[in-house]
């Protein structure tokens, strides 16, 4: 099962549910991190990692010899990745989305594919849950293809944790589409109500059975509520605000560590999901 | 013209807030919310609308049935899986790179120009704003992002205003980048805790790549006082310049509850007095 933990507005508190879930399930967990612009988990977890490797994405490099400059390559390229200047060919390899077009396109064959770093892909265990995390190389735009690499290591016959980035455009999408349910961590602040709202549009268009989490729920007002129950939202938990979980969060400390008795919470928060997904 | 960005890398450290604090303090600038893929800033400065525009960007293949003779190469060729078996066009897995579009041999892809959100021009009670609102789960981002930027300049100019307070985004990606290009500055607001500070380090980095000078606050400092510490270190040692410290303070929900700045909500809480000392570093820093 795939549950991905997501969030419209950051800081709400997807990494501490995502892993505090984690950790109350698990060696029946598979974790993946899939907030590569800023991944967090691992600073809960603890993981020891065993395994890195250099995470790239094809794009093209033109053979001078073969190229007659005739520009179909620039033609078909719809994101102005490769250009004719003169009497050459420019490629410009962090605006490439690696389609292969201008591979295809090209008469002489002049053009191949040579690989990029995007990022890192991290691997390893903490507590018997398999962690993995990708972490985009500082200054590299594009995240989706790195979430693509890390949800690849999806093990079906393990309860899929992912964290996904914040917002609601196409990394957030990536991190969530094909997920059995998501979880959408919010706070009861107008903030929170307004990219709740875009959050869940977006997991309407993806079609994907979804409940809330509300996090800091005695602070602000309850316009999260109330949006909850007209639009027939479960709240599966709420997690009142607390400044022994505020300070053991800025510790890197989980809450079912600092509070042992919310582990109970958290593995009732499952079975409400397991329930939704499995209808039994 | 300056223009002040204020990011965090990690979300919910209170850059929304920080901006609006500003804006109540200067009154004397252009917003822009370039936090396009989860705009926040109108919810605290109620803008009246003057200018609405549609946003396009990039295109969506769409295969017109009545001339597909599902010969299969579009599916061969597409690298995201985005044609199912009975050739419908997945719009969301469309990357629109136009590969199938270009090569299909009986010409039945379309490939329309996506209409993928709004951007607006504004007045608020503390000067003009320029701001958006992508579509969900849209793409391009970082194009709307550099577009209410330009916009944002060109209403300074017009209004005579010599700063712009842009709000970023979070994270250091596509929007993000195109968020700090060419700034004056960059103003990280961190929180004291283990990925605030994990995430300060990566988004100080980014400006550091794109030569964009950084400067540092931290807010909830009171939460954990040695992170706080260990931030602040960590930024001098980067050459980031120390514009102060936010108190944890309940005042910033409830202001943003009435829809306010947390200047105006409160003029003596103890966090519009922090804020007060940061704008006044930041004016220093801006000259």
């Amino acid at each position: 099962m795939i549950i991905s933990v997501a969030s419209g507005k950051g800081g709400t508190g997807k990494t501490t549910v995502a892993t505090n879930l984690a950790a109350s399930l698990g060696e029946a967990v598979q974790f993946l991190d899939c907030d590569v612009e800023q991944p967090n988990a691992h600073l809960f977890l603890n993981p020891e990692i065993e395994d890195s490797e250099i995470v790239t994405v094809p794009v093209p490099n033109v053979d001078e010899e073969k190229c007659t400059l005739c520009g179909k390559c620039a033609e078909i390229c719809q994101f102005k990745a490769i250009v004719v200047i003169g009497e050459t060919v420019l490629p410009f390899h962090e605006l490439c989305h690696s389609c292969g077009g201008c591979v295809e396109v090209c008469p002489e064959k002049a053009i191949s594919e040579t690989s990029r770093e995007i990022g890192m892909l991290e691997k390893g265990h903490c507590n018997g849950i398999e962690f993995i995390y990708g972490s985009l190389r500082v200054g590299e735009a594009m995240s989706p293809p790195l979430i693509r690499k890390v949800r690849s290591f999806t093990d079906i016959g393990k309860i899929t944790i992912i964290d996904a980035p914040p917002g609601t455009s196409c990394p957030v999408i990536a991190a969530m589409k094909g997920a059995d349910f998501v979880l959408l961590v919010t706070e009861p602040t107008p903030f929170g109500l307004h990219d709740l709202k875009l959050a869940v549009g977006a997991v309407r268009i993806l079609g994907i059975p979804h409940g809330l989490v509300i996090n800091r729920s005695d602070i602000g007002d309850d316009e999260v509520k109330r949006y909850a129950q007209e639009e027939n939202i479960p709240i599966l938990m709420e997690v009142p605000f607390d400044r022994r979980i505020a300070e053991s969060y800025s510790r890197g400390k989980l809450i079912v560590e600092a509070m042992p008795e919310w582990r109970e919470k958290f593995l009732t928060l499952y079975e409400q999901i397991r329930q939704s997904v499995t209808g039994s | 013209m300056k223009e002040l960005v204020i990011i965090s890398g990690k979300g919910g450290t209170g850059k929304t807030s920080v901006v609006a604090a500003f804006a109540a303090l200067s009154q004397d600038m252009v917003l822009c919310d370039a936090d396009v893929d989860a705009a926040d800033l109108h919810l605290i400065m109620d803008p009246a609308i003057k200018e609405e525009h549609d946003f396009t960007g990039g295109h969506t293949a769409i295969i017109d049935q009545e001339r597909c003779t599902q010969c299969g190469l579009c599916r061969e060729l597409c690298r995201w899986d985005a044609i199912s078996e009975d050739f419908v066009v997945d719009s969301i897995e469309c990357e629109g790179c136009g590969v199938c579009y270009y090569f299909c041999p009986e010409r039945a892809i379309d490939f329309p120009e996506n209409t993928c959100g709004q951007w607006f021009i504004s007045d608020t009670r503390f000067g003009p704003m320029v701001h958006a609102r992508l579509g969900i789960a849209e793409e391009n981002s970082g194009k709307l992002v550099t577009l209410v930027r330009q916009e944002a300049k060109k209403v300074a100019e017009t209004a005579g205003k010599d700063l712009i307070i842009t709000d970023g985004p979070p994270g250091v990606g596509c929007p993000v980048i195109a968020s700090i290009g060419g700034a004056s500055a960059v103003l990280v607001v961190a929180e004291p805790t283990v990925s605030g500070q994990h995430d300060m380090e990566r988004v100080v980095q980014l400006a550091s790549h794109f030569r964009v000078p950084a400067l540092l606050c931290v807010n909830k400092f009171d939460l954990n006082l040695e992170k706080t510490e260990g931030i602040e270190a960590l930024a001098k040692a980067k050459g980031v310049e120390f514009m102060g410290r936010v108190p944890f303070d309940p005042v910033f929900t409830k202001a943003m509850v009435h829809g306010k700045s947390v200047v105006e909500f409160d003029g003596n809480s103890s966090a519009t007095l922090a804020l007060n000392a940061v704008w006044g570093n930041v004016n220093d820093y801006l000259g």
